[in-house]
């Protein structure tokens, strides 16, 4: 079933022309893998499906992006909604300055939610999802900044999936982590799968042959070449690809 | 050869970078001592005019006064000298220039001979006389008993409530109504800026574009540049006669008028400072919690604004301080009445102010001299305290963020 998809998306930031042309389909259920090089539009295009990219000026953004079919550019999209369906985790751990258990309460309280055992129910399910509880269970009270920078990522995952995203969109999530944090994370994207579209920016390409279904490499804000996993790192059509993914630039 | 000469210079400039700072240094302890030393010296002085004495008749019980009890007397709240612990005595008020009541011309004589003789015959003759005439008229011989003066106490200068420092007989040191005064205005000061300059500086951070922010920016800078007599004289022309029509007063020269022109006057502080606070925000944290469908104002109001809370706390008393040491606009506007106040829209006097009013008329090293060096110290450790205060915050929120 096809969950996201772009038609024609270009993005332009003042005069440069950041994405060009992509389109795409990402199926549900899959984690999808974005490579490529430092400033091809890999993270740019990640942020088309939470409109993060809004928040810079002077941007401009063309072509349909659908969620469920349907096109989240439309005038009249609610952004706060459309946000809260989707969860995202940014390259480094960005806890806010609260209590472990406040920073995963925070998105159901700013949508809304006040009931205390709700909340209380849904942060010790969301904690325990990232396999986070027994580290912490008895520190929620504590400042987030007490845990370490892998702990940290986890609770930010776990904020996430506290407002029951269907999308879990990821920037980099290993790139300030140790291997050890990293595959805590990477086992943690194999579980989330089954309930969520995982999208993960990665400049780490065995973390992409290693956590994705499908691969989409760009280059200069192009999409290059988009296939299985597997068939894009063992048999890629493309040279660019191939020189890519064999280290001969990046 | 070379290396030499590069040593010689490098050592000299470091001499000389050595010097600077010591003097620096030097400069401000010794300010502070001199300051401290004037101030303190108030507190061996009596509060009675230099130069003069208090006598009473000799029978009389009452041999020591505050200064407060005297001034009392000579204001004619205290008639009785049982209310003083005496005798039931009505008191008798005498000043030089009474003596003419007493006795004719020529019995004083033509270049006041005999003026010491009137003087102790006087308290000596009437019981519940106090006298009060220059000590030189004071002889060996003298019929009645000197009152003996306490020095100024602690308390009398703290909890005094009459600042009066050209009294006679006795100076009124009370600072309380300028203390309250300029805790007052600063209060209301905080009450007006506060808001406004955080509403700005919100802006400014988060929602103003880069156009609007480079233009309101510096224009803000700017407000911090203007002199503040410049204040004072728009507060005077313009502030000052809309509060006396606003609230139909006698006077515009009000706290509330002295409260608005420090407002503004706080208000650069406390827009830069708290604005430098929420830029440190994180991107990445802002965009988090937009990320989980908070609205853009959610985020400030919970992210952003709790992350900067100690900048903004630092912003806020440093204004505070801005706004207690400011003498000029002060001194224009706020109508300089040494009343403790009970509302805004009563004429204050704040420490500042009346430092710079005195001191040109205050006679160097007398009372009033010492008195104004005192307030002067309290200034000094109010602003002290606030210093300290935005300092530990500061480095509080610097052991968070390690």
């Amino acid at each position: 079933m096809i969950k996201l998809e772009t038609i024609n998306a270009n993005v332009y930031y003042g005069a440069s022309h950041a994405l060009k042309n992509i389109s795409m389909q990402l199926e549900s259920n899959t984690v999808t893998a974005l490579i490529g090089p430092s400033g091809c539009g890999k993270s740019t295009y990640l942020r088309l499906f939470n409109r993060m990219n809004d928040l810079i000026e002077n941007i401009r953004i063309e072509g349909e992006i659908l969620i469920d079919g349907k096109n989240i550019y439309q005038k009249g999209t609610n952004v706060d909604s459309l946000r809260k369906s989707t969860g995202m985790i940014f390259q480094k751990p960005n806890p806010f300055p609260k209590s472990i258990f406040e920073n995963v309460a925070y998105g159901l309280r700013v949508n809304g939610i006040n009931d205390a055992a709700f909340i209380q129910e849904r942060v010790e399910t969301s904690i325990q999802q990232v396999a986070l509880w027994d580290e912490v269970k008895d520190k929620l009270k504590k400042s987030a900044f007490e845990l370490s920078g892998g702990q940290q990522q986890r609770l930010c995952i776990a904020r996430a999936l506290a407002i029951q995203p269907s999308i879990i969109l990821m920037d980099e999530p290993t790139s300030a982590l140790d291997p050890i944090s990293t595959s805590k994370i990477e086992e943690l994207m194999y579980e989330l799968k089954a309930k969520y579209t995982i999208v993960i920016v990665t400049h780490n390409m065995q973390q992409a042959a290693r956590v994705s279904d499908k691969t989409a490499f760009f280059y200069l804000g192009e999409l290059i070449e988009y296939s299985q996993t597997k068939e894009l790192f063992t048999n890629p059509k493309i040279e660019k690809t191939q020189n890519y993914i064999t280290g001969r630039f990046g | 050869m070379q290396s030499s000469s590069k040593k010689f210079s490098e050592r000299f400039i470091e001499g000389l970078l050595l010097i600077s700072s010591s003097i620096t240094s030097l400069t401000v302890v010794l300010i502070v001592l001199f300051l401290f030393k004037e101030g303190l010296g108030l507190f061996s002085h009596s509060a009675i005019e230099e130069g003069n004495v208090i006598a009473v008749n000799k029978n009389n019980q009452v041999s020591v006064l505050s200064g407060e009890q005297l001034k009392n007397i000579f204001d004619q709240k205290i008639v009785n000298w049982k209310e003083l612990g005496g005798s039931n005595d009505s008191i008798i008020l005498f000043r030089l220039e009474d003596i003419s009541n007493y006795y004719s011309d020529e019995q004083i004589g033509e270049n006041f001979e005999h003026l010491p003789e009137c003087i102790s015959k006087l308290n000596d003759s009437i019981s519940g006389i106090i006298s009060f005439f220059p000590d030189k008229y004071w002889t060996k011989d003298f019929k009645g008993k000197k009152i003996e003066f306490d020095p100024i106490t602690m308390k009398e200068v703290f909890a005094g409530k009459e600042w009066f420092p050209t009294a006679h007989p006795a100076a009124q040191l009370g600072i309380a109504p300028l203390l309250l005064g300029t805790l007052w205005v600063s209060l209301g000061a905080i009450l007006l800026a506060l808001p406004l300059g955080l509403a700005s500086a919100v802006y400014l951070s988060e929602i103003a574009n880069k156009k609007v922010r480079s233009i309101l920016k510096p224009l803000i800078e700017l407000l911090a540049g203007i002199p503040s007599v410049v204040y004072g004289f728009f507060g005077l022309v313009v502030i000052v006669p809309l509060i006396q029509q606003l609230f139909n007063l006698p006077v515009g020269e009000t706290g509330l008028a002295g409260s608005i022109i420090l407002g503004i006057m706080a208000l650069p502080t406390i827009i830069t400072i708290s604005e430098d606070a929420m830029n440190t925000t994180p991107r990445a944290m802002k965009e988090a919690s937009l990320a989980l469908g908070a609205s853009k104002w959610q985020t400030i109001y919970k992210i952003v604004i709790p992350y900067s809370i100690s900048g903004i706390t630092a912003a806020a008393i440093l204004g505070i301080g801005r706004a207690i040491g400011e003498t000029m606009a002060v001194l224009m506007v706020t109508g300089n009445a040494a009343i403790i106040p009970h509302s805004l829209l009563e004429p204050v006097r704040t420490i500042p102010a009346t430092i710079a009013a005195e001191l040109g008329e205050a006679p160097a090293g007398g009372l009033h001299y010492k008195a104004l060096f005192a307030l002067g110290c309290i200034l000094f450790v109010i602003t002290l305290i606030i210093n300290l205060i935005v300092e530990f915050i500061s480095s509080r929120k610097k052991y968070q963020n390690s």
